[in-house]
């Protein structure tokens, strides 16, 4: 899996010794993701048309203690945000008092697989929707109550608790009809160089996965763990939030989240995941 | 410069203010717009001296800066942790490359390598789409910096 350019395992172990790089770094690239003991698809045969062969989650390439903190409900920090969503879930909002729950009922059937298919198609509004503007379409049915911002403690903590509900389930967005346009316009985001660097999305996570760029093992940029528990960001974040962090890097002004570009960008990732469980909350460094 | 010329742009700086008299002291520095790269080769020293290696050493560890080590291992540096893996390694390029093919690889690497190069084109006003404000015409390294940077790099020899 290693896409390591004309280096060979020797020269990077040797390498590794001379400059002392910690085994922190490096994990084992085989192990499988057994959470609460139900096997994730982690490594799976791109689909049809992929410029990858082979489509692997972000959590292969962390470390050994990262990838610990996601096999255990009770580890994983993100399940403090996981129960104020469940918590939200029942707890009546706006003038009417009616919680989710009380037109959707249990959330473990009702939610199932919805995180599965975003971004999708929205009939009414005429539209492609994140999982965060099915949310707040749905807040707006309740006279009073307010939307939530794209990165706030009840957005992140709904949206953990809803991606849950698909958690293992295979990533499976459609990407024709009205959707089509959103997938070219996000695969050409993806390729558009950007920022002082001058870099696309592919330099790094399709041509260089596999490969360390300074301190970090670069992956192929998946969106199946999200919101994410950062240990850098002391805890979750948006899929939105993860592409402006790597615009920031690059020296790109970043668009906004929720905009068009970055949900046209979210259905082309989701797409380039095609068949990865979903691992809401995933843990990454 | 004849006394006559000195005066002359001594009058104009007066007149523009700062940034011209800023370039006046520096006239001799080749602006990003004006660099030749002709065959993977860019002839003339940027600040028209040659560079101090020292210097080039920290430039090109330095995250804010060269941050090379981000891409390429260099045995040099073995006293810094995390060498990155997306570009070859370093160690003896001072024997495989010149110094004017060194200096065409920093200033923009896509006219030594090609487009499709990851590697940033470190003194090039070709740079990519939506570049935040703070980085708004600027290059990543200044003259000076490129010509530190190849000055280290030729002294990265085979042992
Ligand atoms: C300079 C290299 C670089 C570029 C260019 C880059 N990224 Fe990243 N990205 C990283 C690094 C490093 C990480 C953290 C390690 C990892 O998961 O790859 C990361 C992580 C991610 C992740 C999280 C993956 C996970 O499993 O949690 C996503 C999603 C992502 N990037 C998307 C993008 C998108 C979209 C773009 C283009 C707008 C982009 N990246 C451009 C370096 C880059
Ligand atoms: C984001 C990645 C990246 C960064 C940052 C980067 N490089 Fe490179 N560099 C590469 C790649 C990749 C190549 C190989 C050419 C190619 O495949 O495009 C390369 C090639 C080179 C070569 C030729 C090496 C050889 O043996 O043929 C030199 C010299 C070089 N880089 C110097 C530098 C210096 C100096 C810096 C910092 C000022 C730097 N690079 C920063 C990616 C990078």
């Amino acid at each position: 899996m290693t896409k390591n350019t004309g280096r060979s395992a020797a020269a990077i172990l040797a390498t590794g010794l001379i400059i002392g790089m910690s085994s922190q770094a490096v994990a084992d690239e085989n192990a499988e993701l057994i959470v609460e003991g139900e096997q994730l698809v982690t490594k799976v045969a791109a689909p049809e048309g992929h410029p990858l062969d082979e489509l692997f989650s972000g959590w292969r390439f962390r470390s050994d203690e990262t990838q610990a903190l996601q096999t255990d409900d009770f580890e994983n920090p993100a399940f403090a945000a996981v129960d104020y969503g469940a918590e939200l879930w029942e707890t009546g909002a706006g003038t009417s008092g009616k919680s989710c729950a009380s037109c959707h009922g249990d959330a473990s059937e009702s939610m199932k697989g919805l995180r599965a298919s975003m971004p999708k198609w929205h009939e009414g509004e005429n539209t492609l929707m994140t999982l965060e503007d099915h949310i707040n379409w749905s807040q707006k049915e309740h006279p009073g109550a307010d939307p939530w911002k794209w990165e706030s403690a009840e957005m992140l903590a709904m949206t953990a608790f809803l991606g849950l509900q698909s958690r293992g389930m295979p990533v499976n967005v459609k990407i024709d009809g009205p959707a089509e346009d959103w997938f070219n316009k996000g695969r050409e985001l993806y390729y558009t160089r950007v920022g002082q660097l001058d870099m696309s999305c592919s330099n790094c996570h399709e041509d260089n996965y596999g490969n360390m760029i300074r301190a970090d093992h670069l992956s192929q940029g998946q969106i199946n763990g999200f919101p994410t528990y950062r240990l850098k960001w002391q805890g979750l974040g948006s899929t939105h939030r993860r592409f402006k962090g790597c615009m920031d890097n690059i020296r790109a002004t970043p668009f906004k989240r929720g905009s068009d570009e970055f949900t046209s960008l979210e259905l082309y990732l989701a797409w380039r995941g095609s068949g990865l469980s979903v691992e809401t909350p995933a843990v990454r460094q | 410069m004849t006394k006559g010329a000195r005066l002359w742009s001594a009058a104009f700086a007066t007149c523009l203010a700062g940034t011209f008299s800023v370039s006046a002291l520096h006239a001799e520095t080749i602006a990003p717009t004006a660099v030749e790269i002709v065959d993977m080769e860019a002839k003339s020293s940027l600040t028209g001296k040659t560079g101090d290696p020292i210097a080039g050493r920290d430039t090109f560890a330095d995250r804010k800066k060269g941050n090379c080590l981000a891409c390429h291992a260099n045995a040099d540096l073995a006293e810094l942790l995390f060498h990155g893996e997306v570009g070859p390694e370093l160690d003896g390029v001072g024997d495989r490359w010149s110094t004017e093919q060194l200096r065409a690889i920093v200033i923009n690497s896509k006219q030594v390598f090609g487009d499709q190069t990851i590697m940033p084109g470190f003194y090039t006003p070709a740079l990519g789409a939506r570049i935040a404000d703070k980085f708004t015409d600027k290059t990543i390294l200044s003259a000076q910096e490129v010509e530190d940077v190849v000055a280290y790099l030729l002294t990265l020899k085979e042992n």
